[in-house]
C-alpha cells in the first residue's frame, strides 16, 4: 500500500471512497509521522489524535452505511486561527493560552458538514503577524523540505505540514501573502481567493479588509476540490459576496492537450522582476514562463506602476485594523488575565505579558497611523494609494487573463536570520501584498528548486473571481510530483 | 445681567427590535444576566457583525418621522477605546456618514407659541454592555451588548429647560409613534447627554458649554438643567469662567459634579469598520418604508380636530396613544359623530379599561361595535342608560349591539301612547308627589319621572316621559 502520508487529497478521496483502506487507518498514520516530527518540524501547536481518531471510527461508520460525502473521513491541518468547536485557538499566542473555541468557523462547518476531521493545529505567526512563523508564542516551525531554514509565514505550520507529509491538505488564511509565500518556501500549491469569496467568519482577524481563507495543498486539483467546499456567501460574515459557486476541479476540463492555455494572455508585470529578485529564483521564474509558452499562452509585459508604494500602504492599512482587532484580548472575558485591582492596569498587564514584540510592534503602529493629527497623513492617504494600487491591477486585467510573477524575491533564509530587522521581514512581501490591497485572488504553485533545494514558487494573478482561470492556468503548468 | 440658556440635546433611543444589531440574540429587557449573548456580542475571537436590516428600516422610520433627509450613502466606524463594559473594546457607530440628517421637532416655546428645535442628525450604533459593581468586584451583563441605539443629536436651539422637557416629550410621542421604540424611561430605552452654556442676551457666540452625561428620566433632565443654569451664572456673576468639563448629576443631592475636564480629551482613533459594508438605500426603499410611516402626532391633532369637530383637550388626550387614537377615530367614522365618538371613548373606554385593567387592544370591544352602539343612540333606537349599560358587556365578551338590542328587546319605547299610560299609574300611585311638586317642588319631577322609568323597565324614551309629566301635571293643575 502507498505510503499515506504521502498522499494526496485526491488520493486519499478516491482510496475511501473505494474501500481501500479506512479513515482510522488514515489518521492513524498521520497523527504518528504528525508526532514524530514534532520535536524537529513542529508544524502543529495542538495534535489531538483521540478526537481525530473517534471522528474516523465515525466516518469509517458513515460510509459502511453508504453514506458519502465529498471529504468524508479525511483529515484537513486547521491553522491555528480559525475556531473549531472544543478545540484551543489560540493564533500562536499566548494570550489566548487557555481559551476554547465555542464555536465552528464558517469554513470549518463546511469542512465538517463535507465530512472532513480536523487532527490538528498548526502554527503560525503570532495573530498570522510575520512571514516567517518565528513570532509564535510555542516557537518556529523549520521547513521540511529547506531544512535549517524558515517555512515562511505565517501559515508557516500548514505549509511545512502539508510540504512535509505530515498532512493531506491544510486551511492558511492570507493577508498579506500568508497563503502564497509559505507555499512558496514549501514546494506546495496555496490559493488566496478573491476577497468576500470564502468567509472570515470565525477566523481570528488580523486586518479585515485583506484577510482571506483559502487551501494549502500538495497539488492545484487539491486546491481546487477544497475550495468547492469552502468558498459561498456567508449571512455571518457581511463582506463575503453572493457570487455562485463554480466547480473548480472543472476548470481545466476539455482544455486541449498539446495547447491548454491557447488564447490566454499572462501579463507580466515590470515592477516584480526588479532588482532585488534572486537570480535562481528569476531562473525558475523564467523556466515558468517559458512552458506557459509551449502550452499555448502569449505574454504581454505590461505595469503596475504603484507597486512600489504596497508595503508602505499595507503596513498602514494592515496595522490599523490590527490595532482595533486585537482590542478585544484585554483578560476580562477569555484566555489569559493578569490579575489586578485596577481594571486599566489589569489591561496593561494582561496585554504586556500577553502579546509577543512583533505583536505589539503592530498595534503602536496602527493606534499610531489612527491617532488624531496623523489619520489623514497614514491611514487616509493609504486608503487613497490602495485605490490607485487596486486601479493598477483592474488597468492590467484590461490587458490581460492573469499575471504572471515570483512570489517571493528570494527562496527561503535560515532560521534566525534577519528576526530582529523588521523592516528586512517586511519588505519580503513586496510581491504579494498588492492582491490583498487589490482584492483579487491568486494561486503559489511550485516551480522548481534552487541549485541547493529549496522550493521556488510562481504566483498568478487573477481578477475578482477569477479563480475558474487561475485553477485552469495552474493545473496546466503544474510540475510532475517528485 | 440678562443670560439666555442655549441647550442641545444627544439623546439615545433604544430600537425595538426583535434582535440585536449584529447577531440573533434577544433585544429583550430583563433577562438573566449574560443569558442575551454569543460569540459574536461577546467579542469572542473571529466573530464578524451582520446588519440586523430591521434596525436600519427603524432609523430611517424615525428619520422620516422627524422630517429628516434619509442619507443615499451611509457607513459605520469603529469607535475605539477599552472598558469591560464593551465586549470588542470598540463600538460600531456612525461617524461622519450618519442615516439621517436634518429635521426637526415642534414644541411650545418660551415666550409663547410654536417653534421647531431642529435635529443635526440621527445615526446608529450598538449599545455597551452593563457594569453592577459590588463590595470588591464588578460584574459585567452583556445582554444589553450590541442592542440597536439611534442617537438622535438636536441642535442647540432649546433655551430654557422647559423647552428642554417639552422636546423630549415630543421626541418621545414620536418615536412610540414611529413604532420604532417602546422608549421606556424605567428600561433606559431613552438616555440624554444634556449641553447646556449660557451667554448675556444679545451676545451672538455660544457660552463655554457643560455637558451632563447620561440622563435618563426627564424629571432628571428637567431639575439638573435648572440646577446647571443657576450655577452658571452664578459663576459668570462672581467673575468665574465656565470650564468645558462633563458633569454628573446626583438626583439625590440634586446637584450636578465635574466627571471629568475636556482638556485631555479622548481620542477615539476613529475609521470605517472594514467587517460592514457600507449602506446604500434606493429612493424606492425609503419610499416602500414611508407608505408605514403614520401621520405625526402633532398634525394628527390638528387633523382630528379639524375633521371630527372635537376640542384640542380631546385630540390631545386621544391621540397620545396610536392605538386609542386609531379606535377613536374608526369609531368616529363609523357612527358619524365625532364629539360622541371621543365624549364615549374618553370617559367610557378609558374608564373600563382603567377598572377593569384589561388594554383596549386586549378587550373585545372593536370600534365597529361601539360606533354601531353609538348609532342605536343618536337613532334614538336605544336611550343613554341602555347604551351605557351595554358597554361592559362588548368590552368583556364583544357582539353586535343591533342584535343584542333586537333579541333583548332593549328598544327605546317612544310611543306616546304606551308610555302615557305608565304618567297615568304613576301619577295615580303617587298623589303626595304629585302635591308636592304643584305646591312648587320642581325637583319631584325628578322621582316621578324614575318611576315611570322603572314601569318602562328603563326603555322608555326620558324625554318623551319628561314631556308628557309635564303636559300631564299642568293640566292636573
Amino acid at each position: 500500500m502507498k505510503d499515506f502520508c504521502k498522499m494526496t487529497l485526491t488520493e486519499a478521496v478516491a482510496g475511501l471512497r473505494a474501500g481501500t483502506f479506512t479513515s482510522v487507518e488514515l489518521v492513524r498514520a498521520l497523527i504518528e509521522a504528525m508526532e514524530a516530527s514534532q520535536s524537529t518540524i513542529h508544524a502543529y501547536v495542538t495534535i489531538d489524535g483521540e478526537g481525530a481518531l473517534k471522528a474516523a471510527e465515525e466516518a469509517d461508520r458513515r460510509r459502511a452505511a453508504g453514506e458519502d460525502l465529498p471529504l468524508l473521513g479525511v483529515p484537513i491541518a486547521i491553522k491555528d486561527n480559525m475556531n473549531v468547536v472544543g478545540q484551543p485557538c489560540t493564533a500562536s499566542s499566548h494570550i489566548l493560552e487557555g481559551y476554547t473555541a465555542p464555536y465552528d468557523a464558517t469554513v470549518i462547518a463546511k469542512l465538517r458538514a463535507a465530512g472532513a476531521i480536523f487532527l490538528g493545529r498548526t502554527n503560525m505567526d503570532e495573530f498570522a503577524l510575520g512571514s516567517t512563523t518565528q513570532t509564535s508564542y510555542f516557537g518556529p516551525t523549520e521547513n521540511p523540505v529547506a531544512r535549517g531554514c524558515i517555512p515562511g509565514g505565517s501559515s508557516g505550520g500548514s505549509a511545512a505540514a502539508v510540504g512535509g507529509d505530515l498532512a493531506l491538505a491544510a486551511l492558511g488564511s492570507d493577508t498579506g501573502g500568508s497563503i502564497r509565500q509559505p507555499a512558496s518556501h514549501c514546494g506546495i500549491v496555496g490559493v488566496k481567493p478573491t476577497y468576500g469569496r470564502v468567509s472570515r467568519y470565525g477566523i481570528v482577524a488580523c486586518a479585515s479588509s485583506l484577510d482571506q481563507v483559502g487551501p494549502m495543498t500538495k497539488t492545484v486539483e487539491d486546491a481546487a476540490l477544497l475550495m468547492n467546499v469552502i468558498s459561498g456567501r456567508d449571512p455571518m460574515d457581511a463582506t463575503s459576496l453572493d457570487e455562485p459557486v463554480p466547480d473548480y476541479t472543472q476548470a481545466w476540463v476539455g482544455a486541449d492537450a498539446q495547447k491548454p492555455l491557447a488564447g490566454m494572455v499572462l501579463g507580466i508585470p515590470a515592477e516584480y522582476y526588479g532588482e532585488g529578485l534572486d537570480p535562481e529564483v528569476r531562473a525558475r521564474i523564467e523556466e515558468a514562463k517559458a512552458r506557459a509558452v509551449a502550452l499555448g499562452a502569449t505574454l504581454k509585459e505590461l505595469s503596475l506602476p504603484h507597486t512600489a508604494y504596497g508595503i508602505p500602504t499595507y503596513y498602514i492599512c494592515m496595522t490599523a485594523e490590527i490595532s482595533a482587532n486585537l482590542a478585544r484580548f484585554d483578560g476580562v472575558r477569555y484566555g489569559l488575565r493578569v490579575p489586578c485591582d485596577d481594571v486599566i492596569e489589569q489591561y496593561k498587564r494582561t496585554r504586556a505579558e500577553g502579546f509577543g514584540a512583533e505583536v505589539k510592534r503592530r498595534v503602536l503602529l496602527g493606534t499610531f497611523v489612527l491617532s488624531s493629527g496623523y489619520y489623514d497623513a497614514y491611514y487616509n492617504r493609504a486608503q487613497k494609494v490602495r485605490t490607485l494600487i487596486r486601479r493598477d491591477f483592474e488597468a492590467a486585467f484590461a490587458q490581460c487573463d492573469l499575471l504572471l510573477a515570483p512570489v517571493t524575491p528570494e527562496p527561503a533564509w535560515p532560521l534566525g536570520v534577519y528576526q530582529n530587522d523588521p523592516i528586512r521581514n517586511y519588505l519580503s512581501d513586496v510581491l504579494t501584498v498588492g492582491v490583498n490591497l487589490a482584492g483579487c485572488c491568486a494561486i503559489a504553485l511550485p516551480a522548481g528548486t534552487t541549485a541547493e533545494g529549496k522550493p521556488v514558487g510562481v504566483q498568478l494573478i487573477g481578477p475578482n473571481f477569477g479563480e475558474m482561470m487561475l485553477f485552469k492556468a495552474a493545473k496546466a503548468l503544474e510540475l510532475p510530483r517528485a | 445681567m440678562e443670560y439666555e440658556v442655549v441647550i442641545g440635546l444627544e439623546t439615545h433611543v433604544q430600537l425595538k427590535t426583535v434582535t440585536k444589531m449584529f447577531c440573533g440574540c434577544s433585544n429583550a429587557f430583563g433577562a438573566t444576566p449574560n443569558s442575551h449573548v454569543c460569540p459574536v456580542c461577546l467579542g469572542y475571537p473571529g466573530a464578524l457583525p451582520s446588519m440586523n436590516q430591521e434596525a436600519i428600516r427603524y432609523t430611517v422610520m424615525a428619520g422620516l418621522m422627524l422630517g429628516c433627509e434619509i442619507a443615499n450613502y451611509a457607513k459605520f466606524d469603529r469607535k475605539n477605546y477599552f472598558y469591560p463594559d464593551s465586549a470588542k473594546d470598540y463600538q460600531i457607530t456612525q461617524l461622519d456618514y450618519p442615516l439621517c440628517l436634518g429635521g426637526g421637532v415642534e414644541i411650545a416655546a418660551l415666550g409663547g407659541g410654536r417653534k421647531t428645535v431642529r435635529i443635526h442628525h440621527i445615526h446608529l450604533e450598538e449599545d455597551v454592555g452593563k457594569l453592577t459593581h459590588r463590595a470588591g468586584c464588578s460584574g459585567v451583563d452583556f445582554n444589553r451588548a450590541g442592542v440597536p441605539l439611534m442617537e438622535i443629536v438636536s441642535q442647540p436651539d432649546m433655551r430654557s429647560a422647559d423647552e428642554a422637557l417639552a422636546y423630549l416629550t415630543a421626541l418621545r410621542e414620536m418615536m412610540i409613534y414611529a413604532g420604532v421604540s417602546e422608549c421606556n424611561l424605567e428600561e433606559g430605552n431613552m438616555r440624554s447627554d444634556v449641553n447646556v452654556s449660557i451667554r448675556p442676551v444679545g451676545q451672538e457666540a455660544y457660552g463655554t458649554k457643560v455637558e451632563i452625561k447620561n440622563m435618563n428620566t426627564f424629571s432628571g433632565i428637567h431639575a439638573a438643567l435648572l440646577f446647571e443654569i443657576d450655577r452658571q451664572k452664578r459663576a459668570l456673576e462672581a467673575g468665574q469662567v465656565i470650564r468645558q468639563e462633563t458633569r454628573r448629576w446626583d438626583p439625590e443631592l440634586g446637584e450636578t459634579f465635574v466627571m471629568r475636564t475636556k482638556e485631555n480629551a479622548d481620542d477615539y482613533r476613529y475609521f470605517p469598520e472594514p467587517d460592514l459594508m457600507p449602506i446604500a438605500l434606493t429612493p424606492e426603499q425609503i419610499a416602500t418604508w414611508a407608505k408605514d410611516l403614520p401621520e405625526a402626532p402633532a398634525k394628527r391633532r390638528e387633523r382630528m380636530v379639524a375633521e371630527y369637530g372635537i376640542p384640542e383637550y380631546d385630540a390631545g388626550v386621544l391621540s397620545a396613544d396610536r392605538a386609542l387614537a386609531d379606535f377613536f377615530e374608526a369609531v368616529a367614522r363609523r357612527c358619524g359623530n365625532g364629539k360622541l365618538a371621543s365624549n364615549w371613548v374618553m370617559a367610557e373606554v378609558l374608564a373600563l379599561t382603567a377598572k377593569s385593567g384589561t388594554a383596549l387592544a386586549d378587550s373585545a370591544l372593536t370600534p365597529e361595535a361601539l360606533g354601531d352602539l353609538l348609532k342605536l343612540l343618536e337613532a334614538k333606537t336605544i336611550n343613554g342608560p341602555t347604551a351605557k349599560a351595554l358597554l361592559p358587556e362588548l368590552f368583556e365578551k364583544g357582539g353586535d349591539p343591533a342584535e343584542i338590542v333586537k333579541a333583548r328587546g332593549l328598544g327605546q319605547v317612544s310611543d306616546t301612547g304606551a308610555i302615557e299610560a305608565f304618567v297615568d299609574t304613576v301619577l295615580a300611585a303617587n298623589p303626595k308627589v304629585v302635591a308636592d311638586f304643584k305646591a312648587g317642588k320642581q325637583a319631584a319631577i325628578g322621582f316621578l319621572v324614575g318611576q315611570v322609568m322603572k314601569q318602562s323597565k328603563g326603555k322608555a324614551s326620558p324625554q318623551v316621559v319628561q314631556q308628557l309629566l309635564r303636559a300631564k301635571l299642568a293640566a292636573l293643575a
